[in-house]
């Protein structure tokens, strides 16, 4: 006992090792066996989920392809001084006839020129038709090129082209980023938009806007159901909670094209308030392919989510605190304002945050009953990446979306704590 | 029924009945009146109503029949939150997201009470129940025995004449228990408000109360002061619910005003005080407490009837000795000593004659 007693120093283990080490390795077993159990999962959520959105975010600032498809034009056009107001020398136009002789050969011109028609329309067809000429040419024996070129279009002969591949020459770029919030890099740097460009930062006010819209609506009409659900005896609960669920056995898809039954100028809804004469033949209810479209249809289709959390946290109050306020002299409304509600808003934390991000990033049902008024960033999204091909913008545009989420993910932890959020 | 000085009660249950699935009575027929300041005990088994009558009493269940009069004014339609009862729950149903001190002055406010009479009561009532320096924590943040002090001021803070407590105890452990008990007890005392007590522990029951009406089955099956219920069952469910029982079969063979006599099964005859019986040669169920039981002859009265029985079992106790017997043929019989110095050990095995006084053992319905 003495000597236990008489020890300063770290507590040691039977074998004489210090106790801190020794748990420290008995735990790191644990872990390591809890680790190995996760792994496939670990591995498969890496590969198919996490590394796509890292190769897909760094496409926002990746602009590999002007320097690979261009690498000695790029190295010529550095020395050109474009506030000059000349043209490039001949040194760069041979360089440039060099580069794309290749680039040709490869077939790659064509996908550079419809990079660069992001930032200067017409350049794609420039390339294209240029194509054709240059294919023939011996890039030694054709010498010199610049009139040559500014034959075969007009095009090299602007001294706009060569700012922007001057411009765009460096691997990374941020003209994505501002491009996303309606600006464009120019030689001389960051500049606006022109006024009928400027769509994008619109369109994400919309989002965020009609998120907070829809999330509020699933508030306002979620909670009384969730609040019955957790009042009733739990057979009749059951049921409901099936009924609530319900939406989620037919497809999204149809879900949402049956609002458009519903809601079109012909549809069945305008039909009886024509029936009953509450609106005239003639001025029929626009509601379809607009906001209000998308509103009504999203909080449809989002309620479920807002109605779960709400209701397994309102479970978990026992009616007896109703009971005690009201026996407290509370009247039923004072009793649920002052006891009941506190008590829910873990539910209602977690159902708007779930609503919210599920709403501002919903794709399928703005496309189809949004029109052009209603509809989301996230269509815009798609519609880079799918039709117009601009990988790089619509990346810049899905980053903007991740941080903006992260961001009020952050206020909200600030107002009101993340702690305060409960599923269940 | 017990009535005020002035012959008025303060609470009243009048013809009660109460059902909920409209096929079974859950209440079945109450009257009870108390007057102001008793401290009355429900008591009985669970499911026997007696949640229910305190929840028709607060408000929050309405009687399928009957009147509930509160200082002489039906409160049949008079929603929960005017009735002005204060009530402490089982499970304190302090507000989780409130102080202590916010818990209290919740009554208040919901009263618009100005802010500095509201700090005022609730000091005092947290010193009340020696609670003065939680006002700041959450209940969470305290243990068992302090929410229920909380709940209690809670109960209180607001003056109000009566409280109901449904069970209060319940969660505690036995020596907490204990001590709250008198501490309730005492509080009520002194503040001279009424109180309708439920709870399933008859030990709880018999210390705290005036009076204790014990349930069955939706009526009260008694209505007596604590040592009135416990020397003098007038059925055989008290006899057998409040306190440890000796209980024998037999059939009445003689009647008179104050004794019957009854014959047991094994064919002896005891004498007994009819309570519960009606004529002669009816089957009764007859109770003995096991301390009144005696087994020295000297103390017995001449010419007291005495029966046979046969020692199974000694139980040193450390305050009491506890014997088991075999008499009449229940081996359940059991006889409660003092722990004395001039108190005899009986030996396991031993045969041996035991009598008791004829009033202390009442002839009840079978
Ligand atoms: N809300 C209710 N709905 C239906 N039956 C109930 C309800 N509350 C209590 N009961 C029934 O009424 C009977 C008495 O219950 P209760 O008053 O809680 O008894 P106790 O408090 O004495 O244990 C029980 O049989 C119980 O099942
Ligand atoms: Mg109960």
């Amino acid at each position: 006992m003495a000597d236990l007693t008489a020890q300063a120093g770290p507590v040691l283990a039977a074998d004489g090792t210090p106790l801190k080490r020794s748990l420290g390795r008995a735990l790191r077993r644990q872990k390591l066996r809890a680790l190995a159990l996760i792994a496939p999962l670990l591995l498969f959520v890496v590969l198919s989920f996490v590394w796509p959105i890292i190769e897909m975010l760094s496409r926002s600032v990746n602009n590999e392809i002007v320097a690979n498809t261009l690498p000695e034009t790029v190295v010529a056009l550095a020395e050109w001084d474009a506030s000059t107001g000349e043209l490039p020398s001949e040194e760069v136009y041979a360089a440039f006839a060099r580069d794309l002789i290749v680039a040709i050969d490869a077939k790659q011109h064509t996908r550079l020129g419809s990079r660069l028609n992001y930032e200067k329309t017409g350049m794609a067809s420039m390339f294209r038709r240029s194509g054709r000429t240059v294919k023939k040419w011996d890039p030694v024996e054709d010498a010199p090129f610049k009139e040559k070129f500014l034959d075969v279009h007009d095009g090299w002969g602007d001294i706009e082209t060569w700012k922007v591949i001057q411009t765009y020459s460096p691997t990374v770029t941020r003209g994505y980023f501002l491009n996303a919030v309606d600006m464009r890099l120019t030689p001389e740097g960051a500049a606006a938009q022109p006024e009928d460009k400027r769509v994008l930062i619109k369109l994400f006010g919309r989002t965020l806007w009609m998120s907070l819209v829809i999330t509020s609506v699933c508030i306002i009409l979620g909670y009384p159901v969730a609040w019955i659900m957790a009042n009733l005896p739990m057979r009749q609960a059951n049921l409901l909670l099936i009924l609530v669920l319900l939406p989620f056995w037919t497809s999204l898809l149809v879900r949402t094209s049956a609002w458009k039954v519903l809601l079109q100028q012909q549809g069945v809804i305008n039909d009886i308030l024509v029936w009953l004469g509450m609106v005239a033949d003639d001025g029929r209810l626009v509601m379809i392919n607009n906001q209000t479209g998308t509103i009504i249809a999203m909080t449809h289709i989002l309620l479920p989510f807002m109605i779960l959390p709400m209701y397994s946290v309102m479970q978990t109050i026992p009616p007896t605190y109703l009971r005690a306020a009201k026996s407290l002299g509370a009247t039923n409304w004072t009793a649920f304002w002052r006891v009941y509600f506190p008590q829910s808003v873990p539910g209602i934390g977690a159902g708007s945050i779930l609503v919210f991000i599920l709403a501002i990033g919903y794709y399928i049902t703005p496309e189809i009953v949004g029109g052009t008024k209603g509809v989301f960033i996230s269509n815009r999204i798609a519609y880079h990446i799918s039709s117009s091909l601009n990988w790089g913008l619509a990346a810049a545009l899905g980053t903007i979306l991740l941080v903006v989420v992260l961001g009020l993910y952050w206020c909200y932890d600030k107002i009101v704590g993340i702690d305060n959020v409960k599923l269940g | 029924m017990a009535l005020d000085a002035n012959g008025d009660a303060f609470v009243e249950f009048d013809r009660v009945q109460k059902s909920y699935d409209g096929e079974t009575l859950v209440v079945k027929d109450l009257n009870l009146s108390l007057p102001r300041g008793e401290f009355l005990t429900m008591l009985g088994p669970s499911g026997s109503g007696k949640t229910t009558c305190l929840m028709m009493l607060a408000g929050f269940e309405t009687a399928t029949h009957g009147d509930i009069r509160l200082g002489g004014v039906s409160i049949n339609n008079i929603p929960p939150h005017k009735r002005g009862i204060g009530m402490v729950f089982q499970n304190y149903a302090l507000f989780p997201h409130m102080t202590v001190a916010e818990n209290l002055s919740f009554p208040l406010e919901v009263r618009n009470m100005g802010k500095s009479e509201r700090e005022g009561k609730v000091k005092r009532a947290l010193d009340m129940v020696q609670m003065g320096e939680f006002g700041g924590r959450r209940p969470a943040q305290l243990s068992g025995g302090q929410q229920q002090r909380i709940a209690l001021a809670r109960a209180l803070v607001f003056e109000a004449e009566l409280v109901l407590m449904d069970e209060p105890l319940g969660a505690l452990d036995k020596q907490l228990r204990e001590h709250m008990q008198f501490e309730i007890k005492h509080i009520a005392d002194n503040l001279g408000i009424t109180v309708v007590y439920v709870t399933h522990d008859q030990t709880e029951a018999l210390t705290m109360s005036d009076r204790v009406a014990v349930f069955n089955d939706g009526v009260i099956q008694q209505l007596a002061p604590p040592d009135l219920l416990y020397e003098e069952p007038q059925n055989s469910f008290v006899a057998q619910f409040i306190g440890e029982n000796n209980t024998l079969m037999g059939e009445v063979v003689s009647m008179a005003e104050d004794k019957a006599e009854v014959k047991l099964d094994n064919g002896e005859v005891i004498d007994t005080v009819p309570v519960n019986v009606n004529a002669v040669g009816e089957r009764t169920l007859v109770s003995i407490r096991p301390e009144r039981v005696e087994f020295n002859k000297d103390r017995l009265q001449p010419g007291a009837h005495t029966v046979h029985a046969e020692v199974l079992e000694f139980i040193y106790m450390g305050d009491i000795y506890r014997t088991r017997l075999r008499v009449a043929g229940n081996e359940n019989f059991i006889v409660k000593t003092r722990n004395a110095p001039d108190q005899r050990r009986l030996q396991a095995g031993e045969k041996l004659e035991i009598g008791w006084r004829p009033q202390d053992c009442r002839a009840l319905d079978a």
